[in-house]
């Protein structure tokens, strides 16, 4: 299978998490628009990890062709870090504003 | 099925069903790491997304009683121009990525070794020790930020 396909999906999943964003005022919603912008490039880190082990048959070291999905690996630990802090946050914006709409924090300005 | 996924995560009312559909979404990418041979990932991405992370989604809204539509009508036109920028920057990527030489590069697909969790282990536990070790310390200082941010409201009360 050619890698231009799992370049489209993942770029149109990243463009529907930005569309998300700019639409969206939830602020969980854009949270999880945000989650779905990172899976979308795990998932080309892992399609263009393959690539590269079919291109790197022969090669002596085979280790270097997992790195990609450590990386993904390691992507994923620091989205759920990030996850449990984001989400912390919009329950004390919650708490303090009794709203989840971003448009509050306009008061911010002033 | 991924892509119907996620467009119905952006246009849900709800923000329940958009977690719901969220679940789908990580489910498909899933199925496409299995479609990769990268087993140990698809397995991950199952427990770590769909498990842990999306529960923690629902019972935020659900704590927050959110079930009801909060949102307020919002202007059209901004609406209108998130939508037509994210669709420019997904032509104009597909129309530079299909241009080169390189996207015609073919995928193994079901085979190799190197998804599975033996490999990776081995890489992960020589190569990548001290980013291992970082990012159980990263967890540490999320939990206590979490838990801070979390009690701050009684401390002021």
């Amino acid at each position: 299978m050619e890698i231009k396909w799992y370049i489209g999906l993942a770029v149109a999943l990243f463009c529907t998490g930005i569309v998300g964003v700019l639409t969206r005022r939830n602020s969980i919603i854009i949270f999880m628009c945000i989650e779905l912008m990172l899976n979308a490039v795990n998932l080309l880190l892992v399609a263009f990890s393959k690539m590269h082990a079919a291109s790197a048959i022969g090669i002596a070291d085979p280790s270097i062709v997992s790195n990609a999905q450590i990386f993904v690996f390691f992507i994923m630990v620091v989205a759920a870090a990030e996850v449990s802090v984001g989400l912390a946050i919009i329950v004390m914006l919650y708490r303090n504003t009794r709203s989840v709409d971003v448009n509050f924090l306009n008061r911010l300005k002033n | 099925m991924a892509l119907f996924g996620a467009i119905k995560v952006v246009t849900s009312k709800s923000p329940v069903y958009s977690i719901l559909y969220l679940i789908v979404v990580f489910f498909a990418i899933s199925g496409h790491y299995i479609l990769m041979n990268a087993q140990f990932l698809a397995i991950v991405n199952l427990i770590v997304y769909a498990g842990a992370i999306m529960v923690l989604f629902l019972f935020v809204v659900m704590m927050m009683n959110l079930n009801t539509d909060t949102e307020p009508k919002k202007n059209r036109i901004l609406q209108f121009a998130g939508l037509i920028s994210g669709g420019c920057l997904f032509l104009i990527v597909v129309a530079a990525i299909t241009k080169t030489a390189d996207s015609n590069n073919l995928m193994l697909m079901a085979i190799g070794d190197h998804g599975l969790i033996k490999k990776l282990g081995m890489v992960l536990f020589k190569d990548y020790v001290i980013a291992f070790e970082i990012s159980s310390v990263l967890f540490l200082s999320a939990m206590i930020g979490a838990v801070i941010l979390g009690t701050r409201e009684k401390q002021v009360k």
